[in-house]
């Protein structure tokens, strides 16, 4: 089992979600996030005060899902979210120790699916 | 003696009066006072209704952020605050001239910046102002539906000629008569108390015409054609906004009898009915066929209502106020959906619905309910005859003149956003700062 986190560009979520429904992974939590890396800010003023904004908006998905999914999710994502342009994201790929269902108790594979 | 004094007494006061009346033999005191006393109380009610309809701008400024997305909430105030402010200057300068000024027979000629009125108390300043606040509404209606994708420069460039000349050239053949002016439409017995047409409509079919030269919003129409929802961010502010403009509705209509005088009363009466028969109409209408009574609908109901009651507002009966209410909430609710699905414009907040077609129906519902020369009084088709020829002259001029204009801004000082900037919003992209700072805003569309 792995979990895949990925961070995208905001306006490429529907695609990604579209794309992961097609590739038949349905189950994803999404979470909006701040964050930096090689993409430049931008400027923003406030009354005639410049400042410089660095922390870019971003949106993370958080994909558990089992060891023969893996490639497919994430070639669905990258085929989707890719613009080529710096600061269309990264993906990491996590082992995921267990999974639990808490209305039914199920664990590992099962539980996932 | 003292019989004699009181006699003469009385003769003196008896008859000095009339002695006075006949030497100055124009007016008597009691008239005279009674003159100025009715003058004061029409610059007393113009102007309070003037500061009403100035409100709505307020309104327009919360349905419109409102019912679009948070990246995009400081450029549409923005958009409404310039409109106003250059659509103020630019009506003073030239529109209040062409639109009421001694009139050519197409359009007013003199009045221009109020040249030859002494600054004081002369009527026309009460005037201007009033209709400085009824142009700047017709300027504001297109801000909603070029919502979310316009380039601010090219917005400005359209707010300065829609008040510079596009409404106060039509309305000089409506209204041109309330002083020195005068045009063909009236002449022919075109009603239209407050504005459907004049002020509604016109704002209404620019916006259609600036909502299909920009084209819809990326991401509105799927690859299929098929209609999105883009959900506005904040119903809260929506609301406040719509309880805004029918606040101010009070003034827009009761205030264009611009006398203080008894019927004041009676046509908040009908505009009250008319916006609540809208909104019931409108929410009811979207519960039968969308199995719930959506807010956004409701809401949309009730400007619907208080567009269409503008025109006939003063002419019909309390049962008729209801019913051209009526009719123009579920009106709307198809118009929404027509221009949404059929014509696949897109119109972020429906103001072509709201103000261009019920604003078309408040007019035509003149020729049928007005108590004098309505069809359904016995009046026969002749009102409704002039009624359709001001609806559909005010179609031709605004949206012929409103694809011509605004193409022209797309090849000159360009009209739209880039697709990058319009993802990013507006906020950013147009004035450097956002409306929500410190909040996490999804900007996922």
């Amino acid at each position: 089992m792995k979990l895949i986190i990925a961070y995208i560009q905001p306006h490429k979520l529907d695609e990604v979600k579209k794309n992961l429904a097609t590739a038949e992974v349905g189950k994803m939590s999404v979470t909006n996030s701040l964050g930096c890396g090689a993409q430049k800010g931008y400027h923003e003023s406030y009354r005639g005060v410049e400042f410089d904004v660095n922390l870019l908006k971003k949106v993370r998905l958080e994909i558990a899902v089992n060891d023969d999914f893996v490639d497919k999710t994430i070639e669905a994502i990258i085929s989707s979210a890719r613009t080529g342009q710096i600061g269309d994201g990264k993906i990491f790929v996590l082992d995921l120790v267990d999974c639990i269902r808490i209305r039914t108790g199920e664990r590992g594979k099962e539980a996932i699916g | 003696m003292k019989k004699k004094l009181l006699f003469l007494l009385f003769l003196a006061l008896t008859c000095a009066p009339a002695a006075l009346a006949s030497e100055t033999a124009e007016l008597d005191p009691i008239s005279a006072a009674k003159e100025e006393i009715q003058n004061n109380i029409n610059i007393v009610w113009t102007c309070v209704a003037a500061f009403l309809v100035f409100f709505m701008q307020a309104g327009f400024a919360m349905v419109e952020a409102g019912f679009t997305r948070a990246k995009n909430a400081v450029n549409i105030l923005m958009k409404n605050l310039m409109d106003f402010s250059i659509g103020s200057l630019a009506f003073f300068l030239v529109g209040f001239g062409l639109m009421f000024g001694t009139t050519n027979g197409l359009f007013g000629t003199t009045l221009f910046g109020l040249s030859g009125v002494e600054p004081g108390s002369d009527w026309n300043w009460t005037f201007l102002i009033f209709q400085t606040v009824f142009a700047a509404t017709a300027a504001t209606i297109v801000s909603g539906a070029m919502a979310e994708r316009t380039k601010f420069i090219g917005y400005l460039a359209y707010s300065v000629l829609i008040t510079l000349f596009i409404y106060p050239i039509f309305g000089s053949w409506a209204w041109g008569g309330l002083l020195d002016g005068g045009g063909w439409l009236e002449n022919l017995g075109f009603l239209d108390f407050a504005g459907s047409t004049v002020v509604h409509s016109v704002g209404g079919w620019l916006a259609l015409a600036g909502a299909i030269v920009l084209g819809p919003r990326v991401g509105k129409y799927g690859p299929d054609g098929k209609p999105k929802a883009i959900p506005g961010h904040n119903i809260t502010l929506a609301a406040l906004g719509v309880f805004i403009l029918w606040f101010g509705w009070f003034g827009f209509n009761p205030g264009s009898t611009t006398t203080g005088e008894g019927s004041i009363g009676y046509i908040a009466v009908t505009t009250n009915l008319a916006a609540a028969a809208g909104a019931i109409a409108a929410m009811f209408t979207a519960w039968i066929v969308m199995k719930k009574p959506d807010a956004s609908m409701a809401l949309n109901g009730a400007l619907a209502g208080l567009v269409s009651i503008t025109a006939p507002c003063d002419g019909v009966s309390p049962i008729g106020a209801i019913l051209i209410g009526l009719a123009g909430g579920i009106l709307v609710f198809f118009a929404v959906l027509f221009i949404d699905r059929v014509l696949k414009v897109d119109d972020p907040v429906g103001a072509v619905s709201v103000h261009g077609v019920c604003g078309a129906w408040g007019t035509l519902s003149c020729g049928l309910f007005n108590m004098e020369s309505g069809l359904f009084y016995g009046g026969g088709l002749k009102q409704l005859g002039v009624q359709t020829l001001g609806v559909g002259a005010a179609f031709v001029w605004a949206f012929g003149l409103g694809l011509l204009m605004f193409t022209v801004i797309k090849m000159t000082v360009g009209l739209r956003v880039s697709e990058e900037e319009e993802l990013k919003g507006l906020d950013i992209g147009e004035h450097g700062m956002e409306a929500y700072s410190g909040f996490q805003i999804f900007s996922t569309m």
